[in-house]
């Protein structure tokens, strides 16, 4: 659904800061003088209905609800950095608008990827990869027992 | 400096600076209008909005908007402003509209094209905001619930002939529309209950 | 019909200090804290998310420990709460075939590309009491990784989808929003969105018995567990401001699909048909039981008998809900003092009016 390379990129860059944990986006952050900006929208939780579909593929329908915390921040340019993360903590939400802010000059962006952006991707994966590796483990292969004609 | 698909706009407006606590206070003026109508209110806030948006119209779109309330604009230019801060979504015509923001009374449409609400569910109707030039101390006699009897207050910059489609919207009650009317930071509530007499 | 009363109050604060002394338990003994809960409890937390059908750990474990465990307690604090926050929207469908599986069974396919994956499950324990968790400490066994599965598994069903065995599962025309319980009440016909909303937020232990009621009999399905998936799947919202979709982090669900047996119709061949369960957090009998239910609900739509209990829509999905029904139920504590006074007088008088004539029958004799 998105073609627009940069939009491709922002996509990427959202979700890896949304799945990281806040203390090491603070960390990163620490490194990195902000500019001058405005909260647009300070945190604010509320929730998204989650919706799935019959059979999986099928019909929408609404599973239930979860509880997400957003925000949105502005510099003097008009970009428009953006927060939305699962569950209810502010300040995650703020440090995601904050990189996306930043990530979006150009300059920033040269840096912010390989240093933060990649590292924080590696290391989701590596996760994902552990938890995926010990479920493998009990992998099974079933030897149907011969039955008698 | 930026890439073109990173910029959204040029830049926007802040909404409440306190969204609960501004929200809740405009709310309750909002209540306080529609519960007293023909009386003015004052929106007890400092809230820029965007042009053509007079503040107690962009202060009761941020209180009562979200994205379940479709609105229609009579004109865009703070469309951009009232998406990002309420969510809400806009809709082409009058007929689906919850609220609708009117900045230039003259060619409005007929309130009866607004959705009316149905027996059932009155309640499914829209309400509108009206800007108007000005409130005057006399021209109009209102009376109604919520109306010690009768006032007076005359409203400067509706159009000829506003009067007469407002009595055909209070003619099917319970169904009809609600209107807010607005001038600058000034707040009149004017719910389908109301009847007005020119005086 | 209940009435009003005053008076009480200073028993009521009472007793509500005498709930808070009691959840807390003897003192002597450490507080559990909502980390332990949702770290140790996760089964429960998932009950209560997944019911309360709000996507919480800390605060379904924070219900649990207000609720003293209550489930149902619980269940009720997070769907209330859940009422002062404000909707943001929804999500893109769930795609739970790019989910991270943690576990993945068939019942149908032995040779299910991508394995079968056991995963945490209780089914191989032998359920016996383990005295050894008695005793504090111990980690448990490190589990050995091999090859990560691949980040994509094909659905079970999806095997005899590419035979027309089964009959196909895809978007309504023009994918419309499905209607949403949390703001339209429950109204009959209901459509299928509507059941399946109702059915994940339903009771666990009224499906279950719904559920087991169409294997013994009450409908005619004769299902199979085609495929059951537990992990987690990626969460993605379009924000308004944004207008493409962005991931905000992932939630563990569990889905399945049974199979179930069709005759046909006259104008549908003898294929498979579908029922379908999904629930928040790891929810394996509920998500079974679920599937059975949806199946059975689907009778008119496949030209079926409606006979049985778990049949009926309006029985069903009118009596899932445990927050409603724990409330109606649970109303009956409530002052019924003039209600029944009056039920009272009624007895009284019917009874002296049918010991009259006795008593007169008794002087003529």
């Amino acid at each position: 659904m998105t073609q627009d390379p940069n939009q491709a990129q922002r996509r990427h860059w959202l979700g890896v800061l949304a799945q990281a944990a806040p203390a090491e986006l603070e960390a990163h952050l620490s490194r990195h003088a902000l500019p001058a900006l405005q909260w647009l929208r300070r945190p604010e939780t509320g929730l998204m209905m989650v919706r799935g579909r019959a059979g999986g593929t099928g019909g929408q329908f609404n599973l239930g609800e979860v509880s997400v915390t957003r925000c949105a921040v502005q510099d003097d340019d008009g970009r428009l950095g953006v927060g939305y993360v699962r569950g209810r903590v502010a300040r995650h939400a703020e440090l995601v608008a904050l990189f996306d802010l930043l990530l979006q000059d150009d300059r920033r962006r040269a840096d912010l990827l390989p240093t933060v952006i990649a590292p924080l991707a590696e290391r989701q994966r590596a996760a994902r990869d552990v938890a995926s590796a010990q479920a493998a483990a009990t992998r099974v292969n079933f030897f149907t027992l011969a039955r008698g004609d | 400096m930026t890439a073109p698909g990173f910029c959204v706009n040029a830049p926007l407006l802040p909404g409440f600076a306190q969204p609960e606590d501004d929200a809740q206070r405009v709310f309750r003026v909002l209540l306080d209008a529609l519960s007293h109508p023909g009386r003015i209110h004052t929106v007890p806030l400092a809230l820029e909005a965007p042009a053509p948006l007079a503040t107690a119209t962009g202060a009761a779109a941020l209180t009562l908007c979200d994205y379940e309330t479709p609105l229609w604009l009579q004109s865009p230019d703070a469309a951009p402003w009232l998406r990002f801060h309420t969510g809400c979504p806009l809709v082409e015509r009058p007929a689906q509209a919850r609220f609708a923001l009117i900045d230039d009374p003259a060619t409005m449409p007929a309130l009866a094209d607004f959705p009316q609400g149905e027996p059932e569910y009155p309640d499914r109707s829209a309400t509108l905001l009206i800007q108007v030039a000005d409130f005057t101390d006399d021209g109009l006699v209102w009376s109604g619930p919520g109306i010690d009897g009768e006032t007076t207050l005359g409203v400067a910059g509706l159009p000829a002939g506003f009067w007469r489609d407002w009595q055909r919207n209070t003619g099917h009650f319970p169904l009809g529309i609600d209107l807010l009317l607005v001038a600058g930071d000034r707040i009149v509530g004017l719910p389908r209950t109301t009847t007005i007499r020119e005086a | 019909m209940y009435v009003a009363v005053k008076g009480g109050e200073t028993a009521i604060l009472n007793a509500s200090a005498l709930l808070a002394q009691a959840r807390r338990g003897d003192p002597a003994v450490a507080e559990i804290d909502t980390a332990q809960i949702a770290g140790q409890l996760r089964l429960g937390v998932a009950r209560v998310m997944a019911e309360g059908s709000l996507y919480d750990e800390e605060l379904a474990a924070l219900a649990l420990k207000q609720a003293a465990g209550d489930q149902v307690e619980a269940i009720f604090l997070l769907r209330a709460y859940r009422t002062t926050l404000p909707r943001f929207g929804y999500t893109v469908p769930l795609d739970t075939a790019r989910m991270a599986v943690r576990r993945r069974i068939s019942a149908t396919f032995k040779e299910l590309p991508g394995g079968q994956v056991l995963g945490p499950t209780y089914d191989y324990t032998q359920r016996l009491l383990d005295f050894s968790l008695l005793a504090e400490g111990g980690a448990p066994d490190a589990v050995p990784g091999v090859e990560p599965l691949p980040d994509t598994l094909p659905r079970g069903t999806d095997l005899l989808g590419e035979e027309g065995l089964i009959e196909p599962e895809l978007p309504l025309p023009g994918d419309p929003a499905p209607t949403d319980l949390s703001r339209e009440p429950l109204g009959f016909p209901a459509d299928r969105a509507t059941r399946l909303q109702n059915l994940a937020r339903g009771d666990e232990g009224f499906l279950l018995a719904m559920g087991y009621s169409t294997q013994r009999g009450y409908s005619h399905t004769h299902p199979f567990a085609g495929e059951i998936r537990m992990g987690e799947v990626a969460l993605e919202v379009v924000p308004e401001e944004l207008g493409f979709a962005i991931g905000i982090g992932g939630i563990t669900v569990t889905e399945c699909q049974m199979v179930n047996q069709f005759a046909g119709s006259a104008s549908t061949p003898p294929q498979f048909t579908r029922g379908y369960g999904l629930a928040f957090g790891e929810a394996e009998r509920k998500t079974m039981a679920m599937a059975l239910v949806d199946r059975a609900l689907r009778c008119a739509e496949l030209g079926e008998d409606a006979a049985s209990p778990a049949q009926q829509a309006e029985f069903v999905l009118s009596h899932s809900d445990n927050v409603e029904a724990g409330g109606f139920v649970q109303h009956l504590k409530l002052p019924h003092y003039v209600d029944f006074q009056s039920e009272l007088e009624l007895v009284r008088r019917m009874r002296a009016e049918a010991a009259q004539p006795q008593a007169a029958e008794e002087q003529t004799a």
